[in-house]
């Protein structure tokens, strides 16, 4: 077991005997070997290769588009355009990743009458060899009628802006504008009377932000493979979050019942809510089923995932505070314009809800408006929305103590809130453990220990997210050695088999090494909700720790049938089973139980009691003055688990949540000519932190158990991407008392704001 | 159709020979026609440092080099780096222990350049590990625990005699 | 009778009130009650029977996936709210 040096845990918990422990990963062995099968790997027998035509262009009519000398390609088996996709129902539905209207989906997918983004999808081939794909792509024809690109919020929000989407009005919560817009929806959470509150303030801060567009930047691009059969069955192999979600979607956009389709996952490299929306896998099956139903196999370059997949959005936003001369808030609003990009569906009603969530304040406002831009729609990223908005909140907040002269920690501790206080849409918190994160940062070796040395300074910034719990099944096989199977259909991104198999480990009382995990296909586990809101070791663990119980109770009632005692004499002693003087270990109970029938439990959940997830951060930077490049000299996370399942991966996902909002603070930005094309749609140019760029992120796990848990579990996955923008702002301005208010905060943005500071100006 | 050519080399310590178009990359050649899925592509343009592997000793992105270049020469992938008896390499029990490995997709090509880094500095700094890591990206991680598992092999070995620290091929 | 929350941009059709009360052992029959008091009310949250896309329904502070059909009690607190998505 390796020691984790940079790790503490806060707070004392029951003593359970495998959850808390560091196992090896029950699929560790294939993926550190290459064993392991990802979306590209798969190969079939006649398998053909697909690839995708996508727009040059930002916005544009499509008049004509002309497939005949690509269908006449030698070795071209198949050309399918959106001609091919039935005309989808102008209808909203739920197909795992939140509301989407169905037609917008399936002109995502294959544009129809306009193509809404460089890099949107147009046509796709299918033939024998990658090369002669690539050829008959060249020879497709493709008629356009170019329009002017709306590329951000102010020029989409012009009254003479044209317009993305012709039949799009504005609902205000089940109402809808007269005239046309490309502001989708605006949302309104409120409670007191918001001028009042400013009128109590002895202090008022009133600032302007803006965010650019940034991708997840998984490192496995999207791949997906189909296979049609004669009789209309359709199998697909897809590098997704969620097999069920593919499959809804693929059922909705073809028009085919779930019954005909089967969704096999493969391993997946990454997904932060990337790899929920289908890309690939309804073109796959179009190209198989005109192909003669061989295997149509399709792989995103990287320059495709960049211009084509969802990213999340740009945005701008206004933040007021209030604040009394103690620190006390007295008012707090914000303005949020979020880019949802070419259709509706940014994540601003996340946004709206993390904003003032971690501060107890009676008065607040919080305004969201969901805007279409000529971008790729946006989809989810890791606490989708969160980033943005507390970037902002978390500069406004630690302007406010700075001018009150107060402790960035301490002026939060005033304000912070407390199980029962209400989140910006009024829904009261469960029990939280916000104020022993912040405790904990000030504890902290790292707090404690002085920041020397010029152009350097530390920021503090927190961050709240809600958590999710959906619906997830899973089944239990008791072998006769004691051994049991565990089928899931939850992807493991990061882990999640391990953290599984010890919550089932622990609550049937045998070794974790004990319990073998599977991830199943849609046949062979019932319905499950995708590997995202941070759910899957909270929910599907769940059922883990249900299947335990079910699979014990059975145990108790076969042994009482053998023993011809009554049930509940039978308990559960040491490693097995004992009811007076008879006593069994847990592999012989197993062979007794199953010599008349085999043993094997199922259960499904859909558990509401997920708890949220507070994170607090702290990070001391140096701003180079002559370039102004920010390295990132030390970093803490401190982070509410409620119970760390396996405290390394727990670490995990802390780092890693870390690490890509210090890319997005920093570095990470979709740049864009004024044509609306994509100027660094390379990962030389999309620039995420490498080994260089960052320290080692010292990481403690608080555990303030969640109540509607039965190990106390809630999610770790997001809520640690929400702070690192703030914390390096704060940091950077303490640094050097600029105070930048836009994201990136890459070196010629520093030097720009260092420079105006100064009145220095280099081209004077 | 463009020529096919044969293409000879010693790949993970055994002579193979495989026939092959001129303008197919070494990563193509491994992936499609030897079926050796574990080195993995990630950018195609030598950015992320999933498709890392050694030639002749070399850390290399196996999608900047031209299958026939490696004409007659020696390559390690990802799939030779443990022993034929099963027997993991340090590198790869140290990404298990540490949990150095989230989704796993970018992790046969750091432990390839892990190796390069310990084949030519045993006992590495911290920053000698990142920057020997630098090529490769890894987005769930954090690399804190990739560099602290890279840093605990170097020291492990260090402390063995070499014998017993030997590594396969 | 259960405690309402009504969201703001939905405030002027409840009579400006930011709280009210109403009858109902559902999330449907509340509905039902809010609109005999403050017509119009119903159909901005409630569309081919069921909650519109985008909202959802908190009972006593946990965020509901029966919609409609969810238990309410005397002393609940019904609060309606943007439905949210994760990643």
């Amino acid at each position: 077991m390796p020691s984790v040096p940079a790790s503490s845990s806060e707070t004392a918990a029951p003593a359970w005997r495998v959850v808390g422990t560091r196992p090896v990963r029950p699929d560790g062995v294939d993926k550190v070997t290459g064993r392991a099968l990802y979306g590209a790997d798969l190969s079939l027998p006649g398998m053909l290769t697909g690839r995708v035509l996508r727009s040059p262009l930002a916005h544009a009519r499509i008049k004509k588009i002309d497939t005949s000398a690509a269908r006449a390609l030698p070795g071209v088996r198949a050309v399918v355009t959106s001609a091919d996709l039935p005309r989808a129902a102008d209808r909203i539905e739920d197909l795992g990743e939140g509301a989407i209207n169905l037609r917008y989906l399936s002109d995502n997918l294959l544009a129809g009458e306009k193509v809404l983004y460089h890099g949107h999808a147009i046509a796709a081939v299918a033939a024998t060899s990658a090369s002669i794909a690539e050829q008959a792509l060249a020879l497709i024809r493709v008629d356009y009628e170019p329009l002017a690109p709306v590329m951000t919020v102010t020029e989409a929000l012009k009254p003479d802006a044209p317009l993305l989407l012709a039949d799009l009005h504005t609902d205000r919560m089940g109402q809808r504008d007269a005239a046309p817009s490309n502001v989708a929806s605006h949302l309104r959470h409120e409670r007191g009377k918001l001028e009042e509150g400013f009128r109590k303030a002895a202090l008022i801060i009133d600032r302007r932000f803006r965010t650019e567009t940034v991708h997840q930047g998984y490192i496995e691009p999207q791949a997906a493979t189909a296979q049609v059969q004669a009789d209309g069955q359709v199998t697909i192999w897809s590098s997704t979050q969620g097999i069920f979600a593919v499959r809804s979607q693929v059922a909705e956009v073809l028009g085919l019942p779930v019954s005909q389709i089967k969704v096999v996952p493969t391993e997946i490299g990454g997904g932060f809510g990337g790899k929920i929306s289908v890309y690939l896998e309804p073109l796959a099956v179009l190209l198989s089923r005109h192909a003669g139903f061989l295997p149509v196999r399709l792989v995103m370059s990287r320059t495709e995932v960049l211009t084509s997949t969802g990213p999340t959005s740009g945005s701008d936003i206004r933040i007021r505070i209030g604040a009394d001369a103690e620190g006390r808030l007295t008012a707090m609003q914000a303005e949020l314009y979020y880019e949802a990009g070419a259709y509706p569906g940014s994540p601003v009603g996340a946004a709206a809800v993390v904003s003032f969530a971690p501060y107890a304040c009676d008065t607040m406002r919080v305004d969201g408006y969901d805007v279409v831009v000529n971008r790729p729609r946006a989809s989810a990223y890791r606490a989708p929305g969160g980033t943005n908005v507390a970037f902002a909140v978390e500069s406004v907040i630690d302007e406010l103590a700075e001018s009150l002269d107060l402790d960035p920690i301490e002026m939060r501790l005033i304000n912070a809130v407390r199980e029962g206080d209400r989140r910006p849409d009024n829904l009261p918190l469960s029990k939280i453990g916000y104020v022993e994160c912040l405790q904990a940062l000030r504890q902290s070796d790292h707090y404690r220990t002085p920041l020397t040395g010029r152009h350097r300074g530390r920021g503090v910034a927190c961050g709240y997210w809600g958590n999710w719990g959906g619906q997830s099944s899973a089944t239990a096989v008791l072998n006769s050695d004691g051994s049991v199977g565990f089928n899931v259909a939850s992807t493991d991104i990061g882990g999640s088999r391990a953290s599984l198999a010890m919550q089932l480990a622990e609550s049937l009382g045998i070794d974790y090494s004990q319990v073998k995990p599977r991830i199943g296909d849609t046949d062979s586990v019932s319905y499950n909700d995708v590997t995202g809101g941070s759910r899957t070791t909270f929910a599907t663990g769940w059922a883990a720790y249900e299947l335990g119980q079910k699979l014990s109770a059975e145990l108790r009632q076969r042994l009482a049938l053998l023993w011809e005692v009554p049930v509940d004499t039978v308990t559960r002693q040491g490693d097995g089973f004992a009811a007076g003087e008879k006593r069994v270990g847990f592999a012989e109970a197993a062979r007794l139980a199953c010599e008349d029938a085999p043993l094997m439990v199922s259960t499904t959940v859909h558990p509401k009691g997920y708890g949220a997830a507070f994170s607090v951060q702290c990070a001391d930077v140096e701003v180079d003055p002559d370039t102004g490049k920010v390295t990132v000299l030390r970093y803490t996370i401190v982070q509410d688990a409620g119970k760390a399942v396996h405290p390394s991966y727990v670490e995990g996902q802390m780092q890693g949540g870390v690490a890509q909002g210090i890319g997005w603070a920093l570095n990470e930005e979709y740049v864009y000519n004024e044509k609306g094309e994509l100027l660094n749609g390379s990962l030389l140019d999309y620039r995420m932190p490498t080994a260089c760029d960052l320290p080692m992120i010292d990481t403690v796990i608080v555990e303030v158990p969640n109540p509607g848990h039965p190990y106390g579990v809630r999610g770790v996955g997001e809520v640690n991407i929400i702070p690192p923008a703030g914390t390096l702002a704060n940091a950077i301005h303490r640094a050097t008392g600029v105070r930048l208010t836009a994201l990136p905060m890459s070196p010629p943005r520093v030097l720009a704001a260092l420079w105006d500071k100064s009145g220095y100006s280099p081209f004077a | 159709m463009r020529k096919k050519s044969v293409l000879e080399f010693t790949l993970n310590g055994e002579t193979r020979a495989v026939l092959c178009e001129p303008q197919q990359t070494l990563l193509e050649v491994l992936r499609d026609e030897l079926r050796l899925t574990g080195t993995k592509e990630g950018c195609s343009n030598g950015n992320c440092g999933a498709c890392n592997v050694l030639l002749d000793g070399v850390l290399v992105n196996s999608c900047l080099i031209l299958a026939l270049e490696v004409q007659g020469r020696t390559l390690l992938t990802v799939e030779g780096l443990a022993r034929s008896d099963g027997t993991l390499h340090p590198l790869q029990q140290a990404f298990l222990d540490h949990a150095a490995l989230q989704c796993g997709i970018c992790t046969p090509g750091f432990l390839l350049s892990a190796k390069a880094l310990l084949d030519e500095h045993p006992l590495p700094t911290e920053s000698q590990v990142r920057f020997w890591l630098a090529g490769n990206l890894c987005r769930c991680t954090g690399y804190d625990k990739i560099v602290r598992a890279v840093l605990d092999v170097a020291r492990t070995q260090a402390a063995q005699p070499p014998s017993v620290s030997a590594t396969p091929v | 009778m259960a405690r309402v929350l009504i969201p703001a941009l939905l405030q002027p059709l409840a009579g400006g009130n930011a709280e009210v009360a109403a009858e109902g052992a559902s999330v449907g029959e509340v509905i039902r009650a809010l609109e005999v008091t403050f017509p119009g009310l119903a159909v901005r949250l409630v569309q081919d029977g069921r909650l519109r896309p985008g909202i959802s329904v908190a009972v006593d502070g946990v965020i509901s996936h029966r919609g409609l059909r969810e238990t309410v009690n005397p002393a609940s607190e019904v609060i309606f709210v943007a439905a949210l998505s994760g990643g």
